[in-house]
């Protein structure tokens, strides 16, 4: 990570994350064609939908024929942490037309969210138009193409689970979450190592009785006010 | 699987829904600031939400059981976050997290 907001910056710092998508996304492929799905409608899923954990549910309930309402519910409940991390990533933006903050806005995912967060922590807590499109926009060609080519490899490879590629995404995550626990100077760092523990807890919890879907939002809103209450007493 | 029109029609539908996820905090905050208290709060997302997309990972649900443990994730995650440590270099950590558990899955059979 430098403190430079452009195209080549945004391309390099991009690079873990295309192993991520590239193995969830060959993998989502995958999974599409073996579930009866064709290369097409399985692209066009990936560049209309565009989130990774929903696409696997929409082909599941799809296969299951659940009412149409339902899918779309579902959807919209495991995607609905998008609120949060746009609300978090929209006031950097605030400068830039309202334009521009649709396209940026309209391909924000965990990713590109969680690399922006950390990019802050190098820039004086700046983020431009620029380097975030030129991170969405890799993210959102990659994953196409890579759901695309695993439709098309899905005739070949029944089981993509035993390479270890789903845990690229995963990995990320454990990077960005160090990184921004050593990097970030506007938060102490044992008050953000208080919430990962409360995380960590609230997730062995919560997974006994929230459904999956809801579970990332839940826990998140969660920690957020288990943060801010922490700080207020100790901090 | 369902007729091609109905799971046309439940792509955009999904994708609607999302898209309006993504970016109507950016229309809305164009015109409004938000107040101290709430920004305080999702100082707090980052951190919260990269440790749930994690753990989330080390479980496997049972709805109304406690929850398994994902062995090969969790062992997977021990290398991944010594590599964390030692590199901070997120592209180290993303291929050692990838052998780890490609070694799991292929080498020990997990």
């Amino acid at each position: 990570m430098d403190s430079e907001l452009t195209v080549s910056s945004a391309s390099k710092e991009i690079l873990p994350t295309v192993f991520g998508y590239i193995g969830i996304g060959l993998a989502y492929g995958i999974v599409g064609k073996a579930s009866g799905l064709n290369p097409l409608i399985i692209t066009l899923m990936s560049l209309i939908t565009y989130g990774g954990a929903s696409q696997f549910i929409i082909i599941s309930m799809l296969a299951a024929h659940s009412p149409m309402i339902s899918i779309i519910l579902s959807a919209f409940l495991v995607n609905s942490r998008m609120i949060l991390m746009s609300t978090t990533l929209a006031p950097y933006f605030q400068k830039e037309s309202l334009l521009k903050n649709i396209i940026l806005g309209g391909l924000v995912t965990d990713e590109s969210f969680a690399l922006s967060m950390n990019k802050v922590n190098y820039t004086e807590r700046k983020l431009n138009f620029t380097w975030f499109n030129t991170v969405n926009f890799i993210a959102y060609v990659v994953w196409a193409m890579a759901s695309l080519v695993g439709a098309l490899l899905g005739n070949f490879i029944s089981n993509p689970d035993k390479f270890g590629l789903n845990f690229a995404l995963v990995a990320m995550f454990i990077g960005l979450l160090y990184l921004q626990l050593v990097s970030d100077k506007s938060i102490k760092f044992n008050l953000q190592l208080l919430v990962v523990g409360f995380v960590l807890a609230a997730t062995f919890i919560s997974i006994i009785f929230i459904p999956a879907n809801l579970l990332t939002l839940v826990i998140t809103l969660l920690a957020c006010e288990f943060g801010v209450v922490i700080k207020h007493a100790f901090f | 699987m369902p007729s091609s029109n109905f799971i046309l029609l439940t792509i955009l539908g999904s994708g609607l829904v999302t898209w309006l996820s993504r970016i109507m905090p950016f229309v809305i905050l164009k015109k409004f600031r938000l107040s101290a208290k709430v920004v305080e709060f999702l100082s707090f997302v980052p951190v919260s939400i990269m440790s749930v997309l994690w753990f989330e990972n080390l479980f496997i649900q049972h709805l109304g059981h406690l929850p398994s443990l994902n062995m090969p994730n969790l062992l997977a995650s021990l290398p991944t976050v010594l590599s964390a440590v030692i590199s901070k270099n997120l592209l180290v950590i993303v291929v050692v997290g990838v052998i780890s558990l490609g070694f799991l899955r292929l080498v020990v059979g997990m």
